[in-house]
């Protein structure tokens, strides 16, 4: 894919307008990474002037301060707050929660203060100004989908609606599992809990969420989030439901776009 | 002949009058005596709740009155669940607004009055305390509601192992007494009325409307003779208010303190964004200077402790927060943790953090000032089996009614656990070698980071 980067736009004197900040899972993990892939190709063909940091990019720091670590923390933001400030960013848009999270709330502390747009608003935005326009026949028109609300966007930000107005540009039949929007269940993965075996109890959280997700009888649970994305995946491997899919709010839009 | 009549007559009056001023004595001793007690409590939770360490929550006042009147006198967040909110906002009301009769009981008993208020109020008292039993009367059957939900219903959240031994208890007292309180005061004004019917001294002296609900209730005492339902009414006044003052006595050892703290509780709430966790800016300043070491004093004051490890690490509001807390496990019961069995409840991390602070609290009082007890928050009251179950996903904050924040104590213990004792499951230090060698939380290279763009989906 041809992804503008950094360095080579500042070799040239030019700067984008917005800066697509992938985040670990987008860049390493082979599922996210299609998720990442889905979305430049968004950015590509709405024409937008964007670019990556490319091997700049650090972790933001997020598992290391959740799981108690501040110091190196401190250490990962700083370092991407130089990089970010260096090339003068002042918009940045990514497809992970956590890293918008922390970014847009954690970072002004440090020095670092960008309009950080999470890719779910990000895309509502686009097809609000109709620069995204859904193809009259999309595959998943009509199709039952249920969306699963990532702590880090929904309690932690307050954002419900973006992700539920782009699912229904897609005319599609959006239902709700039992726990959603502030009441939604977490898919077990934040806090660093990605990282570790769950803690010993009854039943781990992942499969409990996606038997809620299962519940609605809803063929794709629509993710907007890499991590959400990993353990809803497992979840409906462990409960043997191959008829149905995990994907991601950007991978449900390219699909259908014009 | 007259003449002894008279003089028996006037020494009766004369007793009666003493008997009258004593009690009007009694009474004025237990009012300043509870008054006194409760001050002197509440005087300890402040000492207690300001062991925590200082933090500054005085920004943007407009903002946090309005949380005031949304979140602690709208209880808006108790309406995610309308009926029960229905329901404790009958007996939050009812005990609020008569507390206005209790006023009056006051000031009757020090003066030695009866119903001093309603030659005053005229038309207005009879409202006031018409509106005040049928507040008697749903406060009456809120509670009763209550009690079968947690006694009878087992709804989750009241039967989990939180609450064994006397949290449990705590709960039903609580009710129990509410409801008692209640019956007396309508009890009171029943046989009250009873008496006016009857014609009987003082209470004929000082008629009041027939009230709506002791009105009805007035024929059930009519067969009583007058010293009987003097006696009764009597009793109920005395009982009423003695168990008033009992239970603002009981209220700050209590979980019921919620409904004084839950105001500056909502005051001090938390204002950022709920996915924002606090900065430690001495940490800052240390990377700071690891980055630009000419930048650091020749002579560094090494930080203090990282994290909390016990209640005096954590912020005051934190204190305040846990003796907020009225154990209603609206947290736990949306917590994924504790929804599939983990050790992690958020409701037990708020109680036990008060508890360690009234032990720390006691330990200052008893001590002068505190005498290391061989015991720590972490560890001794909360486990580190918890903590490390937490997915700071923020559904115990959401729910709170009371704006407290069981993750911001939960992410304090575990700074501590891993800046001050190393304390990390293998996993995580395999995760921090990852990011801090290879800037993500897996072990790939730098260099690969953008080979994403090297390959097509489909």
């Amino acid at each position: 894919m041809d992804i503008p980067i950094m360095s080579d736009l500042a070799a040239r004197q030019e700067s984008p307008e917005i800066l697509f900040w992938v985040g670990c899972a987008g860049s390493f993990d082979q599922r996210a990474q299609k998720i990442t892939r889905a979305f430049a190709s968004i950015l590509n063909k709405v024409q937008i002037k964007y670019a990556i940091l490319g091997k700049e990019e650090a972790c933001t720091g997020d598992p290391a301060r959740r799981a108690g670590n501040e110091f190196l923390f401190q250490m990962m933001a700083y370092q991407n707050i130089q990089t970010l400030n260096n090339y003068g960013v002042k918009k940045i848009v990514t497809a992970c929660p956590h890293c918008f999270n922390i970014i847009k709330n954690e970072y002004p502390a440090l020095g670092g203060s960008y309009e950080v747009i999470h890719h779910t608003v990000f895309l509502q935005q686009l097809i609000d100004e109709g620069k995204v326009k859904m193809k009259e026949n999309g595959s998943f028109k009509g199709k039952r989908i249920t969306y699963h609300d990532s702590c880090y966007l929904g309690r932690a930000n307050n954002i419900y609606e973006a992700p539920r107005k782009v699912l229904e540009a897609l005319d599609i039949e959006l239902v709700e599992m039992k726990h959603c929007r502030s009441k939604g269940m977490c898919c077990g993965a934040g806090g660093a809990q990605m990282w570790k075996e769950e803690e010993k109890g009854s039943v781990r959280i992942n499969i409990k969420r996606t038997r809620e997700a299962i519940d609605t009888g809803a063929g794709i649970i629509a993710a907007a989030c890499p991590y959400c994305n990993t353990m809803l995946t497992d979840g409906l491997k462990n409960q043997e439901k191959e008829n149905m899919q995990v994907l991601d709010i950007a991978e449900l839009i390219e699909a259908s776009m014009e | 002949m007259n003449k002894t009549i008279c003089t028996k007559h006037l020494i009766l009056a004369l007793q009666r009058s003493m008997m009258q001023l004593l009690l009007q004595v009694i009474f004025s001793i237990i009012i300043i005596a509870a008054i006194g007690l409760f001050a002197k409590r509440i005087r300890d939770l402040r000492k207690n709740i300001l062991s925590g360490r200082d933090a500054d929550y005085s920004d943007q006042p407009s903002l946090r009155w309005k949380n005031v009147l949304l979140l602690a006198f709208g209880q808006k967040k108790m309406f995610r669940n309308p009926l029960v909110a229905v329901l404790h906002f009958f007996v939050y009301a009812g005990f609020i607004i008569i507390n206005i009769e209790v006023l009056e009981i006051i000031l009757d008993g020090i003066l030695g009055t009866h119903r001093l208020f309603a030659p005053v109020l005229g038309g207005f008292y009879d409202f006031l305390i018409n509106a005040f039993e049928i507040l008697a009367v749903l406060v009456i059957l809120s509670c009763a509601i209550f009690l079968i939900r947690r006694n009878i219903l087992k709804i989750r959240r009241f039967t989990s192992k939180d609450l064994n031994g006397w949290p449990r208890s705590d709960a039903n007292y609580i009710l129990i007494t509410e409801i008692v309180l209640m019956l007396l005061f309508l009890t009171m004004n029943a046989t009250d009325l009873a008496l006016q019917e009857k014609g009987y001294g003082h209470y004929a002296l000082n008629p009041t409307s027939r009230f709506f609900i002791s009105g009805s209730l007035a024929p059930l005492y009519a067969s009583l003779n007058e010293a009987s339902l003097a006696a009764i009414e009597r009793s109920c006044w005395w009982l009423h208010i003695l168990g008033i003052l009992a239970f603002m006595n009981y209220l700050p050892y209590s979980k019921h303190l919620h409904i004084l703290f839950a105001f500056p509780n909502a005051y001090y709430a938390r204002l950022q964004p709920k996915g924002e966790m606090n900065n430690m800016p001495a940490v800052q300043q240390e990377v700071l200077y690891a980055m630009h070491p000419e930048s650091a004093p020749a002579e560094a004051t090494p930080p203090g402790r990282f994290g909390a490890k016990d209640v005096f690490d954590l912020s005051w509001r934190n204190l305040l927060d846990a003796y907020s807390c009225t154990e209603c496990g609206r947290c736990s019961a949306a917590c994924p943790a504790t929804t599939t069995g983990k050790a992690l409840s958020p409701r037990k991390i708020m109680m036990a953090t008060r508890d360690r602070a009234e032990d720390v609290g006691k330990n200052i009082r008893k001590n002068g000032s505190f005498v290391n007890d061989d015991k720590t928050l972490l560890y001794d009251y909360i486990t580190v089996e918890e903590l490390r179950a937490c997915t700071t996903c923020n559904a115990c904050v959401e729910e709170c009614p009371v704006s407290i924040s069981p993750l911001e104590i939960i992410l304090e213990l575990r700074r501590s656990l891993v800046m001050e004792e190393s304390n990390v499951p293998q996993e995580w230090n395999v995760m921090f070698n990852n990011i801090e060698n290879n800037f993500a939380p897996w072990q790939f290279s730098p260099d690969d980071r953008d080979r994403w763009k090297e390959f097509t989906n489909g």
